[in-house]
């Protein structure tokens, strides 16, 4: 700690000067880099940012780094056969023959391709699914913490009905009656979730509505607008970022679930689950169909799974504590 | 005693009742005509007409509603088109199924997971630790389908004529049946009634009723045509189990009251087993009642891919032929089936931690 504070008076001209004038200082530490210099104290909290670094930088370049478009069909264009074993030049396949380092799927595309173009649409899929639900449900949540009585007890009554249902179970019925489809399957995904998120806002918001800067915003004359969504949400966040990483991961689970039954994202988008659902009967005869996209569902579900639990441990002040001692 | 699962009991009465509004709305969500929707595109107006005055369809919503409660109350759950069978008959046929591979997945995912998490929270930071800690993160980022596919073919084509190599597929062993123990005990069931479905339901569990008759041989098929399927199912429960135990055990083990148990001159492994675990069991209940959810949706998943003609199998079947009935009712009574287990959970609290006050 010694070591740390000398250092950083070298770098800072200000502390070094007011130190010199006979002031004790000491360094501030903002609150968000306290959690920042924490998470990446944690190997797995780094593991899972790598991993979606890695994601996300594919997910971006796809379009450069794909040898093929995701959905051309080869026939004709190279002399491959439907469901063709991966061919990697360097692991010994011959060179005259094209290279598809994952295989050739039923459809006789480029698998790797597919694979790197169902990135983009995983995350996708991840991110806007709790975004909507985080909306709607920190809405819920917020005015039920806030306003308490009947609309609580109507809000939080229909939430417990929801979270009554398994999850997939009610995302299935409410997809089987919207119609399959991508869409179709993440409003499916994000209502199932809705529930999660406003538990979550309405016991923080339960606990900050007493605190005094919230009293002292109402004596200023605030309108209860203003103190919910510009005093007292920002002070509930922490926990809704911990839950909302960790639900990313559930959210690409379950939506590639959906699409491996049929109901998500259609043939022929290069989505993970769905080309698992197409190639499952194969999985004897053509396994590399079946293990890259799922391994590919695994990494990015077990990145946001990492990140969130590292996030989870950098936020919680008891664990701040003993950490600083 | 009495009168806390007894308000538990009344408590939980809105909340069914909220289930059964949610599948009533999302059944008349379904665009278009209802009858058609459920009768299929080819009925005609006659039959149509018929339909919507048996079921009240014309009548005032709050009044439909009404009848669909009371419908479901007399236990008629409507009848699957595609089937033409009642849905309380497939029931009985198929939630055995679902029901134990429920079961076997949970035994897995506790049998294994529950030690997994003791060892890891006693060696704290080694390397089983570590590694334990490394599958459990992995195993709750499986994909089920994904992974029950895999072991499908790992067990199934790789380890292929080694002692190690399991069915990939159906419940028993071509060609065998298990006779039903009623049978076997030479009781003679009625035509109908719930104890003839109740006892029908009893004898579709193969491992039940293969130890109810005594067999062994069909005892050893039945549990062999269960482990792929109930450790792809079990997976990601036993990932959260172990997870949750290592924690749990190592909020207990830095006590105050463990370091007294060991400064008398206890053994570790007594205080371990006597003192710690007891204690940290509690928050475990919890998690296993609520992974029975997970259970349930991965045997969606995962029933497919094996063959299983249980719950999720018909479900899936009915999803692609858009037999609304068939999906809206199975919703139903799992959902129903959901909110008693975790009512159990809750009493049992009671049981096994004598400072859960009742009020």
């Amino acid at each position: 700690m010694a070591a740390l504070k000398e250092e950083s008076i070298e770098k800072r001209p200000k502390v070094a000067r007011l130190e010199a004038e006979g002031l004790r200082t000491t360094e501030s530490i903002s609150f968000w880099g306290t959690v920042w210099r924490r998470l990446f104290r944690r190997k797995s909290a780094v593991v899972g940012l790598w991993i979606l670094a890695f994601l996300v930088l594919i997910a971006i370049t796809a379009d450069w780094i794909a040898p093929y478009d995701p959905v051309q069909v080869l026939i004709g264009v190279e002399p491959v056969k439907m469901r063709q074993k991966p061919c990697i030049h360097l692991l010994g396949c011959p060179e005259d023959q094209p290279q598809h380092i994952m295989g050739i799927d039923g459809n006789v595309r480029d698998q790797f391709s597919r694979i790197l173009y169902g990135a983009r649409l995983s995350l996708l899929v991840g991110l806007s699914t709790v975004t909507f639900a985080i909306i709607i449900g920190t809405f819920l949540g917020a005015i039920a913490g806030y306003l308490g009585g009947v609309v609580d007890n109507v809000i939080m009554r229909f939430m417990d009905v929801l979270l009554a249902f398994p999850s997939l179970l009610l995302a299935i019925a409410i997809v089987t009656i919207l119609g399959p489809g991508l869409i179709n399957a993440l409003l499916a995904i994000a209502i199932v979730s809705i529930p999660t998120y406003a538990r979550v806002t309405r016991a923080t918001v339960l606990s900050v509505r007493e605190m005094d800067f919230v009293e002292a915003s109402r004596a200023m004359g605030g309108g209860w607008g203003y103190i919910l969504f510009g005093r007292i949400l920002p002070n509930s966040l922490t926990p809704l970022i911990v839950t909302g990483t960790l639900g990313i991961a559930t959210a690409i689970l379950d939506a590639a679930a959906l699409s491996f039954l049929g109901l998500g994202a259609q043939p022929p988008t290069p989505e993970w689950g769905t080309m698992l659902g197409a190639e499952r009967n194969q999985v004897f005869t053509a396994p590399h169909l079946v293990f890259f996209p799922g391994f590919a569902i695994m990494l990015t579900v077990l990145a946001f799974n990492l990140l969130g639990d590292g996030l989870r441990d950098a936020l919680d002040p008891r664990l701040a504590q003993r950490g600083e001692e | 005693m009495t009168t806390y699962i007894l308000r538990r009991l009344l408590a939980s009465i809105p909340v069914l009742l909220g289930i059964l509004f949610v599948t009533f709305a999302l059944a008349r969500l379904i665009p278009g005509d209802p009858c058609r929707a459920i009768l299929g595109e080819k009925a005609t107006d006659v039959i149509c007409d018929e339909f919507i005055r048996r079921h009240g369809l014309d009548k005032p919503i709050p009044t439909q509603f009404v009848i669909y409660v009371s419908e479901i109350l007399r236990g008629d759950l409507g009848t699957s088109i595609r089937l033409g069978k009642p849905v309380t008959e497939l029931l009985v046929e198929r939630l055995p199924t679902t029901l134990e591979l429920s079961l076997a997945a949970m035994t897995f995912s506790i049998v294994v997971g529950i030690p997994l998490g003791i060892i890891s929270a006693v060696r704290h930071n080694s390397a089983i630790d570590v590694g334990t800690m490394v599958l459990a993160n992995v195993g709750v980022s499986m994909p089920v389908f994904w992974l029950g596919l895999m072991l499908a073919y790992v067990f199934a084509l790789v380890l292929k004529g080694t002692p190690l190599q399991l069915p990939p597929s159906g419940r028993l062993s071509p060609g065998l049946t298990i006779p039903p123990f009623y049978d076997v005990w030479g009781w003679q069931l009625g035509k109908e009634g719930f104890l003839r479905s109740l006892l029908v339901f009893i004898s579709q569990m193969n491992v039940l009723n293969s130890l109810l008759i005594w067999r062994m041989d069909l005892l050893w098929d039945a549990l062999k045509h269960l482990i792929l399927p109930a450790v792809a199912v079990g997976t990601i429960p036993l990932a959260i189990i172990a997870r949750m135990t290592r924690s749990s055990m190592l909020d207990v083990l830095g006590q105050d009251y463990i370091r007294a148990a060991r400064a008398k001159g206890l053994p570790r492994g007594m205080v371990v087993i006597k003192h710690a675990l007891r204690n940290a069991l509690l928050p475990l209940v919890t998690i296993i009642g609520l992974s029975f959810g997970a259970f349930l949706g991965g045997a969606v998943l995962t029933e497919t891919i094996f063959g299983l003609s249980g719950v999720g199998r018909i479900m899936y079947d009915s999803i692609t032929a858009r037999d609304y009935g068939v999906v809206q009712s199975f919703t139903v009574v799992i959902a129903v089936f959901f909110v008693i287990l975790n009512l159990i959970v809750d009493i049992s609290y009671t049981f096994l931690d004598p400072r859960v006050r009742l009020d």
